[in-house]
Order: structure tokens, then sequence, then C-alpha cells
């Protein structure tokens, strides 16, 4: 967007411009979107329990409760305890909020040779993961700024915890970064184009088993049930967020939402094909590449994060909370050790099954070819006859795929 | 405390200081306002002091000031969560002193009503205990069946929470006609949704985790602490007051068939489809703890289907109440009865008035609780929670 | 219940530490000197025929008649009795001993003092301390005599009969 207002503007006012376009799009989705999935959550927990949930507020289907008691949190006295650190108190939820809407700049919503996404970031997983796993930094603030025994122990919780399961979560989401030879998520997403059997999940057994370790060290890094013990309403009173009230309470309550929706449309772009669709709706109807191809496309990704988001709140639901000791053992005991030996075996699929995805059912389409094919032996063949590889993105940033490719070919 | 020489002391490679933390009085697991002081090295408990009273309201000073049959509302408010097992032992105790029993019918109207109590008493013990391990939906589950039971007293005796309703001398009304084919079409509906129960929480992966093995309770520590109830016979001792108490109690419970649920020599009754036992409880913990009173859920099902049966069978008045200001003769009594958090006691010291000269209750939660100190040594901060939500107590009970 | 034969037993163990029996009552009871508590307790445990391995409670009785008229007809002198009610898990049976004490030892406002069975039965711990709050028996003894039911700067013993409500309890009115 900002090449586009370049041609008209000062430079700096043109990115300044677009920048600040992006910014509002970015805030607005978080904020919208909490505002949903709090309303949706409320729904979801009402249908597992027997309830309606809200029905009052804003209609047939209380869609606007969460409205109704945002502006109640606006009015809500702002409380800090007496011997709080009041800097660090203050700042904490606004540092959550800012590494939860931060990620989404790397995030593409549509790809194809425009694709929607605010800053186009070559490393663009690596970026995602890194600035979620800063949310962590708020909490940690909050519970030592505010003076209570009992947040200490949340953001000490919290810590452990997120610190842990960054690991097997990074190493996750390397499975499908190797099969698709770029940490750019528009690459990754993009080569998984055409039915869902060219999703990445279903491409051989270990990515299948990666995506569900994944899955669970995505929801326990963004703190939600089974594994959120840094709130443990039954423990630690709210944990980390006991002292807080009002607008800065619901900063968190929005940071936690919006993570656990970045984390949902990560895990679908790495392996549930992003935009492209289980049918491919898009190309069948020949709008693909089209602003129209290119909505059907965020709608895609938007359902997908949403579904995620969902299954998150159904597991909140329905089970008991781990202990922090049994939280730590699942990451350490199982979620490593499993992600270590997917990821090894989802490099020796691609070693032993070159160009084949679906459990190696079928062909790859061509993109995949090329790229997987690079780290095989018959690569340099493959990409010297699709040479028009190099070619596609001529205008837009150079894809990782292309470099790694090329170095290959040149060693 | 437990100190270096005690075999139960854990040796941390790493010691940082100590801190001592307040949970509750307002604390969402602690049912009510019970406040532990826990003495913490990070999340490690290495001991507990509960801090009890918050609730008191010297019920038994009211009781030497009042008639019997005046005292039953305080009786309501001691275990509200099971307020007709409350009425009864009152009742029974002053009955025992009165040297009455109640007619035929009267007898399974008890039988009926406080059975219903244990079965509304553990859902929500149940339910909470799914809170404590911080799941919401099985209390709310729990809630929905207790509605049902609530909706039966009030029915019954109006009100529904503090019946009153069982009295010295027998009940204050009659069931309504009607009344038992509803309640039979309500045990039919709930006998299919223990196993909805047993799945969320009983056989759950997650909660046999958080309990089997934790706070386990020798059978030797239960008997010494005075533990009674599911307590005592999670730890495996085979005590019922239903079967082994004494003859004013267990004469209302003659001719029925039912096992006490304890495990014997292994294993559990296996009178119903129960789900097997993990391999990872221990006799005594909290799991078994939990597993007793879901079990005793099924049986008081079929101990109420009896007493329906019995109940519309038998003939005569249901007991009606003693005169409110009945002279009591001199002596001294005390009956203990199983209710559902445990065995509830009243002692009556009576000096030939109406009025009793002094009355005391010892109550199952308040004994039940003493033990947790011992139960939460070297434990994890989860784990108390965990361990006092097993004991089910109600602050109501234990402050009076 | 078989009051008669324990009553026998002990009076032959203990002899003078066995001070009465009533085996009339609906609950028979037998009397202990507060001395020799503690000695027969752990007797009633540990002797294998009579195992009384559970305590259900402890409390205590306030004999005190407020109204004069009604002491002057009274057929006892003021005094406390401390109840103990035990049971035997494994022989199904129960006991109710008492120990009959004044009920302040010398001056008024001095606690009459039992020694504590806390060490015989771990639910006494609770239940000495609940009589020690409400009617004011001071357990000697007893690991950790403190209050638990009233706050522990509240002054008096509820459960006398001739206690008075404070007037006032930090600032919280008490009438």
């Amino acid at each position: 967007m900002g090449a586009f207002f370049d041609q008209y503007l000062p430079t700096w006012l043109a990115y300044t411009l677009a920048g600040l376009i992006h910014v509002g799009l970015i805030i607005n989705l978080v904020a919208v979107g909490a505002l949903i999935f709090i309303w949706l959550e409320r729904k979801i927990s009402g249908r597992i329990q027997d309830r309606l949930g809200p029905t009052r507020v804003g209609g047939k289907f209380g869609w606007l409760q969460t409205l109704a008691d945002g502006m109640k949190l606006l009015t809500k006295e702002d409380l800090m305890p007496e011997g709080a650190d009041g800097f660090l108190f203050r700042i904490a939820p606004y540092v959550s909020f800012g590494a939860s809407i931060t990620a989404f700049i790397a995030i593409p919503f549509a790809g194809g040779d425009y694709p929607w996404i605010a800053q186009r970031v070559n490393t663009g997983v690596f970026f995602v993961i890194a600035v979620l796993g800063l949310e962590v930094f708020g909490v940690i603030l909050a519970g030592y700024s505010s003076a209570s025994k009992w947040s200490l122990f949340g953001a000490m919780r919290e810590a452990a915890q997120v610190v842990s399961y960054e690991v097997p979560l990074g190493m996750c989401a390397v499975v499908p970064v190797l099969l698709a030879g770029s940490m750019d998520l528009v690459v990754i997403g993009d080569q998984q184009a055409g039915w869902f059997t060219n999703w990445f999940i279903f491409n051989d057994p270990a990515t299948f088993i990666t995506f569900w370790v994944y899955f669970t060290c995505a929801t326990a890094s963004v703190n939600r049930a089974p594994f959120d013990l840094a709130e443990a309403e039954s423990e630690l009173v709210a944990g980390f967020h006991t002292e807080y009230s009002g607008l800065r309470w619901s900063f968190f309550f929005m940071a936690e939402y919006g993570s656990m929706f970045s984390v949902s449309i990560l895990a679908s772009i790495l392996f549930l094909g992003g935009w492209h669709g289980p049918i491919p709706i898009a190309s069948l109807l020949h709008v693909d590449g089209t602003y129209f191809g290119n909505l059907l496309g965020c709608l895609n990704v938007l359902f997908k994060g949403t579904l995620g988001v969902a299954i998150m709140m159904w597991v909140r639901w329905t089970l008991p909370r781990l202990r922090i000791d049994q939280v730590m053992a699942t990451c350490l005991k199982y979620c490593t050790p499993i992600a270590a030996v997917m990821f090894l075996g989802a490099a020796l699929w691609q070693y032993a099954l070159p160009g084949r995805n679906f459990f190696g059912l079928s062909r790859a389409p061509a993109a995949v070819y090329n790229v997987s094919e690079g780290w095989s032996a018959g690569a340099n063949a493959a990409i010297e006859k699709s040479a028009p590889v190099e070619t596609v993105n001529a205008e837009s940033p150079t894809p990782v795929a292309v470099v790694l490719t090329q170095s290959n070919r040149g060693g | 405390m437990a100190t270096v020489d005690d075999p139960r002391t854990i040796e941390f490679d790493v010691r940082t200081d100590e801190m001592l933390v307040n949970m509750g009085p307002q604390h969402p697991s602690t049912h009510g306002v019970l406040r532990l002081v826990l003495r913490t090295d990070g999340e490690v408990v290495s001991e507990i002091t509960p801090h009890i009273g918050y609730l008191h309201r010297c019920a038994e000073k009211i009781g030497e000031n009042l008639t019997p049959r005046q005292w039953i509302p305080y009786t309501d408010r001691m275990d509200y969560l099971a307020a007709m097992n409350m009425n009864l032992g009152w009742a029974l105790t002053v009955e025992k002193l009165l040297k009455y029993g109640p007619p035929e019918k009267g007898r399974h109207l008890r039988v009926i009503i406080s059975e219903l109590g244990r079965i509304a008493s553990h859902l929500v013990g149940m339910g909470a205990y799914g809170l404590d391990l911080g799941t919401f939906s099985p209390f709310l589950y729990a809630f929905r069946e207790r509605e049902k039971i609530l909706d039966l007293f009030e029915e019954a005796c109006g009100a529904r929470l503090t019946y009153s309703y069982l009295t010295v001398g027998g009940a204050t009304a009659d069931l309504p006609p009607g009344w038992l084919q509803k309640c039979e079409a309500f045990l039919d509906e709930l006998e299919p949704i223990v196993d909805e129960y047993h799945a969320l929480l009983t056989t759950n992966a997650i909660f046999i985790k958080r309990t089997a093995g934790i706070g386990v309770m020798p059978q030797e520590m239960a008997i010494d602490f005075g533990t009674s109830g599911p307590v005592l016979r999670g730890s495996g001792v085979d005590h019922d007051l239903r079967r082994d108490g004494e003859e004013t109690y267990t004469a209302m419970y003659d001719g029925y068939a039912f096992e006490v649920i304890v495990q014997k020599n292994g294993h559990y009754p296996k009178d119903h489809d129960y789900p097997a036992v993990p391999t990872e409880a221990v006799l005594g913990d909290c799991w078994h703890r939990f597993y007793v009173r879901m079990l005793e859920l099924v049986q008081s099902i079929d101990l109420v289907r009896q007493a329906i049966d019995r109940y519309s069978r038998s003939e005569g008045s249901y007991g009606e109440p003693m005169k409110l200001n009945q002279k009591l003769p001199k002596g001294e009594v005390y009956l203990e009865t199983e209710a559902p958090r445990g065995q509830m006691g009243f002692y009556i010291v009576s000096n030939g008035e109406a009025i009793p000269w002094r009355v005391r209750a010892r109550s199952s939660s308040f004994c039940n609780l003493s033990v947790a100190p011992e139960l939460c040594r070297s434990c994890l901060i989860a784990d108390v929670p965990a361990i006092v939500g097993s004991l089910d107590i109600v602050m109501g009970e234990i402050d009076r | 219940m078989s009051g008669p034969s324990f009553v026998d037993q002990l009076k032959q163990k203990f002899g003078g530490l066995i001070t009465g029996a009533n085996l009339e009552n609906i609950d028979p009871w037998i009397e202990v000197a507060p001395e020799g508590i503690v000695e027969v307790c752990t007797y009633l445990r540990d002797e294998p025929s009579l195992a009384f391995d559970y305590c259900n409670s402890v409390t205590a009785v306030d004999y005190l008649h407020i109204d004069e008229k009604k002491a002057a007809k009274s057929e006892w002198q003021p005094h406390l009795e401390v109840v103990y009610h035990l049971f035997s898990m494994q022989h199904k049976h129960s006991l109710v001993l008492k120990v009959i004490v004044p009920r302040w030892s010398g001056e008024p406002g001095v606690l009459p003092e039992v020694p504590s069975v806390a060490g015989v039965w771990s639910t006494a711990d609770w239940h000495e301390r609940e009589c020690f709050d409400l009617i004011g028996v001071h357990f000697t003894g007893h690991p950790n005599l403190r209050r638990i039911l009233c706050p522990e700067d509240w002054v008096g013993h509820p459960l006398r009969k001739d206690y008075e409500m404070p007037l006032e309890y930090h600032g919280i009115r008490g009438r």
C-alpha cells in the first residue's frame, strides 16, 4: 500500500499514511474480534452448560452484550493497590495488548501476487512466534508490580509455562517451514493452494501429528484451559490480573483473545491451507488473484481462525485444569520430544517421497514440488525446467523459497 | 509442622524464602468463609493452618433458649446443602430422649426425604469439586439436577433451602398427591445422567491426574481424626451409621437393602456398572473420596426407590409433629446420624423442662477439616483446593 | 451398649480414678477423676477388647442456675461437666465419659483445668479448642489451645450460663 501512495504523495507521507491505515485495520480486527469472541465464548459456554448465554442486549442473540460490558468497564474506577509499582502496573496491560496486536502485522489474510498483509516479512513465522512470546512480559510486569502474592504466583507460573512452551511450539512451526522451504507465511500459504489434499496437515503422518502438538502448545502458550494456570481462579483468585479493574483489566482480556486468534490463524496458514479452502472456490470461479478472490480467501482465513478459537473454548469448558508440574511435564516430556521426532519424520518423509502429498497418495502441485525437491537430489533439474518460479515475484520482495533453491543449486 | 527428621519432609535442592499467603476468607475455592494460611516455598506448600469461625452464630447458645421444635430452623442453617438431613438428625435425637418411634409411613417418608437430600448434597459436592479443579460445566450440570430435587422439596414443604420439614414426631406435612410419581420420574431421569458425570470427572484423564494419589489419608489417620462419611469410607473404613449406628437411627433403614460403599478386599460393591478404579489411585486419596460420593449417589437413588415402594404400601399416619412446648424427660442423650458429609451428632441435656439445658452439635465437616493440615504437607498450591475440596466441607456446619 | 460391664472393668483397673457412673440414663456414662482421664482414655483406646479408637465429640456442660429461686431448689452445686463420646470402629460399641470439675479453679476468672486427650485422639484437638473457646475449660497439655470459633481477642466464654454479651466489640454494637 505504501508503494501505491508513493505514486501520488511524498514518500514519508505515503508510508506514514499506509502505516496508519494498517494499524487502524489491525486494531479494529483485534478489538472487534475480541468483542465477537467474548460473545461467542459466552454463547458456546452457555450451550455447553445447558444454558442460553446472553439473550437480551442487542436483540435476539445478545450480540451486543460484550459492548455493554465494555461500557461498564470503561466507567469502572481504575483501582491500584497501595503498594503497587505505579508505572509498571499501569504499563503492563499495554505491553500485553501491544504484543498481541503486533503479531498481526506479519499475518497474511490472503495470498497470491498481491497478498493482504500489513507488512510482508520474509521470516514471518519467526516474527509472529517471537512477538507473541513478548506478551508474557506484560503478564510478568503485572504480577510483579501488583503487590499481591497471588499475582506474583500467577506471573511466575506464566513465565515458566510460556517460556517452556515456546520450544515445542517453535519446533512444530518449523515443520511446515521445512515443507515449504520458506519462512514467509504468504509462500507457505500459497503452496497449499487447491484442494484440501494439498494442506500441510495431510502431507504425511508426521505433519498430521505435528498439527495436534502445535495446537496443544498454542493453547498452552496463550494460557487457555486446561493450561490457564496464570489465572487459575480456584487456586490463585485471578492470578496475575487479581488487582486489575476496569479498562486495564479488559486490555488483558483483549490481549488474550487477540493472541488466541493469532495462533489459530497461524495454525490455519501453517497447516490448514490458510486462504485456500478445502474446495478451491476462487479458482473454480476463475476469480483467484482478483479482489473478490482475495476477499474469499480472507473470509476463509477468518473462518478457520474462528474455528480454532471455538475449539479452544470447547476444550476450556470441558476439561479440568492441570497442575503446574503436570503442565511442565506435558511440555518437556511429551510435546518437545514428539515435536522433535515429528520434525525428523517430516524431513525423512520428504526425502523418501519427494513431490507427493496427502500421505503420499497424490502428487504435489508444481510450486510445492519445486521447492521441496530443492532438498533432494533431483532438485536441480526440476528447478532448471520450471524457470518461471524466479520471475513470478519480480515485483514483490524475493521469496525466501527462491533464495533457498538458488543457493542450493549453487552448492 | 514437618521437621527435618520427619520422613514426610521433602528436601528440595533450591530453598528460597518462605512466604505466608492468606487463602480466604474471600477466595473462590474455600467453600464459603474458610481462611487457610499457607506457608509456601514457591509453589510448594509446607504447612496450612485453617482459621474458622467466620460464620459462627452460636447456634448452641440459641438452642438453650428454644424448645427443640423451635430450634429446627437453626439446624437447617448448619449444613445448608443438606438441611433435611440436619432436621432429621435433631428430630431423631429428641425422639431418642422421648423414647418415641415414628409410625411406619413416617419412617419411609423420612428415608425418601433424607436420601433425596443426600443426592442433592452430593450433586453440589461433585459440582463444586469440579470447580475446585478448574472445570465449570459439571457444576451447572449438577445444579440442573439439584434444582429438580429442590422443586420436589418445595412441593412437599414450601421451602427450597431451609426446609424445617422433618421434625420431632415425624414431618410437618404428608407428601402431596402425585408427588411420588414425580419423584420416580426424576430418579429415572437422574440415573443415566450419572454416567455423564463419570465421563466428565471420574474417568477424565486430567481429573485422575489431579486427584489420584493426592492427599492420601491412611485408615488409622482417618479414624484418629474422627473423620466420617465419604471421607472415612474413602480411606477404606467400613463404617456407615445407616448400618452400624444406634437403634434409634438404624430402625429407620430396617428392611432396606443396601451395601456400604467402601473398598473391601480391593473392590467396591458391584451392584451397578461403575467405572473402574484407575491404577494411579491410592486408597484414601482425593479420587477415592470423590468416587465414594459418586457411588453413594447411585445408592441413594436405589434407597429412594425402595422407600417410595414401601411408603406407598404403608397406611396410617405419617407422624404428626410433637407439640411446640412438649416437656422433655430428664436425662441426656447423644445421637449421630449419617448425613451426606458424615456423622452429624446432636447432644441434648434436659433437666425436665420444655427447653433443653444444653444443646450441642457435633458436625462432620468440623472433624473432616481438622485433618486438612495433615494432608496438605509438602503439596503444591494447586493441591490445596483439590484436597480441601475433596473433604467437601460446608462452613455453616463447621462454624455453627 | 453395655455400660455396666465397662464400669466393672474400669473400676478393677483404675479403682479410685473412676468416681461414679450413671447406668439408668438412656446413654449410660462413667465419671472419671480429672487427673485420671488421659490414663483411662489411653487404656480404653489400646485395650483390644474395648478398642475405643474413635472419639465422636468432646464437649462440656455448665451447671449453674442464674435464677436464685431455682438455685435454692437445685439438686446440684454449680459445676462443669466435660463429656467425652467414644466409639469403637472394631466392636461398634460406644461409651460416654464425664469429668466433673468446679466452674472456676480457685477464684472466679481462673479456668478449671482438665488434662488434654488430644494425644490420645487427634479429634480431641479441635474439639477441646472449641470447648475452651465456648465454655472455658483449660485443657492442660493441649498442643495449641487457642480460641477457634470466636475471634482471638474475644472476652468470656459464651456457653457459660452466666455469660453476658459484650455491649461493644471493636465498635460493633453487641445488643
